[in-house]
């Protein structure tokens, strides 16, 4: 007779759980293997790597776009490009991989790397973020396991496995590049406890990254953003509206170091607005605004299906029209969180608000970044160092753009910050990192320290290779003795003492 | 006080001392002779636990049964649920488990017709050799010296007399046995015509893991066909992944009319072989179903493990993880050789199935004993005793993998003090 119900008769394990574990096991001999590459094998690896992603950019960000429904696919293709060529361009001069010889310290350094590498994927960045992680772990051999966020797993798949089909046929080991193909909530926080795991990198909204700080597995995780952006009296008022319009409209404000809110002194106010709507801001109206308000804060939070759209596609769903604007600009009188147009907008919506001088302006900025984006990104439009020193040690971001756009200078591309789609929130931001994450996030290094000691002089380690060390000789030979009565009895009762502190440290073991 | 709720012991020694009053005495005193005082109670993964709580990292595993380890968690809730539904079964009907697992099984042997179950190795192996009797109305069944193919009636005589003239078991008149590696002697035996069935294991476990020379195995299967006697490819301990193919006989491109797997088939969990055979092996099944019967053999909980046992080490990462954990000690135990060469003489490789040799007649014995003592339990070859049977576990993960090799390493000296010892006394 066949069942009634649409289940089986009998109940089978949900394997997913046991595949991730073996997937783990796989980047662990991954990481074994590499970490026994040299230099050029690696750097090999590392550029087939980008070369395969770079090849792809266009192709992915279409995909993701498609997939995810968030961003601009011009932009998308210029992360994925910089987050592949042009990362490892960046970084070619520098070695994470070979000893660091220090004579004058009398130290020795030796890279450790992490090991395996738990990296976690977000909706908003996909593709650029795995081949960020992906790159920033080969360069300190490291093996990643990609987790992507379940609304981008079919792109993030398909991208791990390009960037894995290159780095194998350049020599990498099975298993230094994989991806959890089915993500799930209750997997990915099990696969985060798993010991096998040696780092999490966790990018993504806040409970992941809770998450990841609770597994008990080291852990780097990013807080949100919310940028404010002061624009004061002395700042090239054409230049600033130029570029905050251009960053927050790249990617349709996906990037998390986006300007949230122009702090802009009243003296420059009505000009600034005016050079915004010249680069193709829609400055709205009071009943504009009440209607953006209302479409992007609902009661149960942000409208997520607003994230990464374009900005006349926003004004269309608020009920008016913004035709070939590039960003909307909302102007509000309180910058206080319950303001929710100063809260992080991951759209092209800009609060704009105006402050008498600069005490204003550092209160604003504090006030709305009491509830979120502490430690993350501000910027400021000014030229004089005064003003920009005071206003980034008042304010509590980790990172401030001056005179260039936030999505792109915070996050490094514009500045000369670490290029990075992972930006460290500090200990303000709930994070154990404060920089933009770079490939030094990634490896450790084992220190060989000399005596202080003038008398005590420094080895020569020039030319030693530690992967190929000339072989020891091999050990003295514990033999049964054949010379005098007293020598053999010493020989036996170092044999019997080693013995019997074999058998303790084997009691100790079992205990 | 070791309560285990339906019987329980004041310590280990009344544990002893029971077995060795109702059990085995003399197995139970052996062990406790040659220094290895095992008596496993708890067990997970590749980790064994003495009553004394000491822990051991298992290669022995119990050859090949616990490949995956020790009650592996998919395995156990596999059985666990299979319990909620299933029992043995009842073998005079066609069965949902062992239509399924038959199916799977023929499914991943190409060449292959039947899947005939039974509850143990010898017991599968019986079902091959009556198989085969069967196909060539023929008696006579030829082994190799040293082999080892299980303890019932047609089992054991093939095997080491050791284990058959104790219970009058030999049958020299049916049953021969020529050199392993040595195709003269396999082509005498054979060329009278009159021998059903050559069985032998691809690489014979109890004599130490000799490998076979290459094109050996491919040409014994020659003779046979030449001969007309079925070629049976004992893969009990070299089936199931351990060479780094699912068959043995795959991984040494021989083609057998009938192969026997066992042990590791149920994941250590619940006990279930199979013979798997051709067309014409199997055609008695055609005639006279009931020719062979078992009530526990092919119990369909046994099947139900199985078949996850067959979907695991399918899985790409299994298929990866053991390819990694061959290389690994293809380069370790090099490297062992090269520290330990005067008491470490050879290894003998395939996939995970390891043979290392020692310079000592009983080498491996006392090798055993010392890692035994450093942690790490491995059993000798019973019938080579120069021969550690070294069997990594194809789950096995690479920090396990050098710990493993750092304990091996450390017990060396103790291991050439044993030999030392030994020579002495002798």
């Amino acid at each position: 007779m066949p069942h009634a119900a649409n289940e089986p008769l009998m109940k089978v394990p949900d394997a997913a759980l046991e595949r991730g574990r073996m997937l783990l096991g796989r980047a662990r001999w991954a990481a074994s293997r590499l970490a026994q590459m040299d230099r050029a094998a690696i750097q090999r690896i590392v550029d087939a790597v980008a070369e395969a992603g770079h090849a792809k950019a266009r192709a992915f960000a279409e995909a993701a776009v498609r997939e995810t429904g968030y961003g601009v696919v011009e932009h998308k293709v210029m992360k994925n490009e910089a987050c592949s060529r042009g990362l490892v361009a960046l970084y070619r001069g520098e070695d994470f991989v070979s000893p660091r010889i220090d004579a004058e310290r009398k130290i020795v350094e030796l890279p450790r790397p992490a090991g395996v590498v738990f990296a976690l994927i977000p909706v908003t960045n996909p593709v650029a973020t795995v081949y960020f992680k992906t790159l920033l772990a080969l360069m300190t051999r490291n093996a990643v396991v990609l987790s992507p966020h379940p609304g981008a797993k079919g792109v993030c798949t398909e991208a791990a496995h390009v960037l894995a089909a290159a780095a194998k046929a350049a020599g990498a080991p099975d298993g230094a590049i994989q991806v959890i193909e089915e993500p799930t909530i209750p997997l990915i926080e099990a696969l985060m406890r798993d010991e096998r795991v040696d780092l999490i990198v966790a990018t993504g909204g806040p409970a992941v990254v809770k998450a990841a700080y609770r597994s008990g597995n080291p852990a780097m995780g990013v807080g949100p953003g919310n940028a404010p952006v002061l624009v004061d009296d002395t700042a090239d008022v054409t230049e600033a509206a130029k570029r905050i319009v251009a960053s927050k409209s790249f990617d349709n404000s996906i990037l998390c170091t986006n300007e949230s809110t122009v702090l802009a002194y009243a003296s420059i106010a009505d000009r600034l607005l005016a050079a915004m709507k010249a680069a193709g801001a829609h400055i709205c109206t009071p009943a504009e605004t009440e209607k953006v308000r209302a479409l992007l804060f609902r009661d149960d939070g942000f409208n997520t299906a607003m994230i990464g759209k374009d900005a006349a596609l926003i004004a269309k769903e608020a009920g008016f029209s913004a035709n070939g604007a590039k960003i909307l600009v909302t102007q509000v009188t309180l910058v206080q969180p319950e303001e929710k147009l100063v809260r992080e907008k991951l759209c092209p919506v800009l609060a704009f608000a105006r402050v008498d001088g600069l005490d204003q302006a550092i209160a604003s900025a504090r006030s709305m970044m009491r509830r979120s984006g502490k430690g993350h990104t501000a910027g400021v439009h000014s030229k004089r160092e005064a003003t920009i020193l005071a206003f980034a040690a008042a304010v509590p971001a980790l990172r401030f753009a001056v005179n260039a756009g936030c999505s792109l200078g915070a996050s490094g591309f514009e500045t000369h910050l670490g290029p990075s789609m992972t930006i460290g929130t500090g200990f303000a931001g709930g994070s154990s990192i404060g920089d933009n994450l770079t490939p030094h996030h990634f490896v450790h290094f084992a220190r060989v320290a000399y005596n202080k000691a003038a008398s005590e002089t420094f080895g020569d380690f020039r030319g030693l290779d530690p992967l190929d060390l000339p072989k020891p000789s091999a050990p003295p030979r514990l033999v049964a003795s054949t010379g005098a009565a007293g020598e053999a009895d010493a020989d036996a009762l170092r044999r019997e003492l080693r013995r019997i502190i074999l058998e303790e440290l084997n009691a100790v073991l079992a205990a | 006080m070791y309560d285990y709720g339906l019987f329980r012991y004041e310590s280990k020694a009344d544990l002893l001392d029971t077995a060795i009053r109702y059990w085995n005495p003399d197995k139970t005193k052996f062990w406790q002779k040659l220094g290895v005082d095992l008596v496993i109670d708890r067990r997970e993964g590749y980790f064994l636990y003495d009553m004394s709580g000491r822990r051991l990292i298992d290669l022995h595993l119990n050859g090949g049964t616990y490949n995956f380890g020790h009650r592996h968690p998919e395995l156990v809730e596999t059985l666990k649920y299979a319990l909620d539904y299933f029992d043995m079964g009842n073998h005079w009907f066609p069965s949902v488990a062992r239509s399924a697992l038959a199916e799977e099984l023929v499914g991943i042997s190409p060449g292959l017709k039947y899947a005939v179950f039974g509850a143990g190795g010898a017991e599968a192996v019986e079902i091959a050799l009556k198989s085969a009797r069967f196909a060539t109305k023929r008696r006579r069944i030829l082994s190799i010296y040293k082999g080892y193919h299980g303890h019932s009636g047609l089992s054991v005589a093939t095997g080491d007399d050791r284990f058959s003239k104790i219970f009058l078991a030999d049958r020299p008149e049916e049953f021969e046995q020529v050199p392993f590696n040595d195709l003269a002697a396999m082509e005498r035996a054979l060329s009278g015509r009159d021998v059903a069935a050559l069985i032998i294991e691809t690489i014979p476990a109890t004599y130490g893991f000799p490998m076979p020379d290459d094109g050996y195995l491919p040409a014994c299967k020659a003779l046979c066909q030449k001969y007309g006697t079925i070629y049976i490819a004992d893969e009990v301990q070299t089936g199931l992944m351990r060479t780094g193919e699912m068959w043995g006989w795959q991984s040494y491109g021989v083609q057998p009319d009938i192969y026997v797997t066992a042990k590791g088939l149920s994941g250590g969990l619940y006990p279930i072989s199979a013979a798997v055979v051709d067309e014409r092996c199997g055609d008695w099944l055609n005639i006279d179903g009931a020719a062979h019967i078992t009530t526990t053999g092919g119990a369909e909980l046994g099947c139900i493990v199985a078949l996850k046992v067959l979907e695991m080490l399918q899985r790409p990462a299994v298929v990866a993880n053991v390819a990694a954990v061959t290389e690994f000690f293809a380069n370790g135990m090099a490297e062992m050789m090269r520290r330990h060469g005067d008491i470490f003489s050879g290894v003998r490789q395939k996939g995970v199935v390891l043979g290392l040799e020692f310079d000592h007649p009983e080498g491996a014995v006392h090798v055993s004993r010392a890692l035994y003592e450093h942690g790490v339990w491995a059993i000798f070859s019973s019938l080579d005793k120069r021969v550690l049977q070294f069997k990594p576990g194809v789950l096995l993960s690479v920090d396990l993998c050098e710990e493993i090799l750092d304990r091996f390493d450390a017990a060396m000296p103790r291991a050439r003090e044993l030999m030392h010892a030994a020579r002495k006394a002798a």
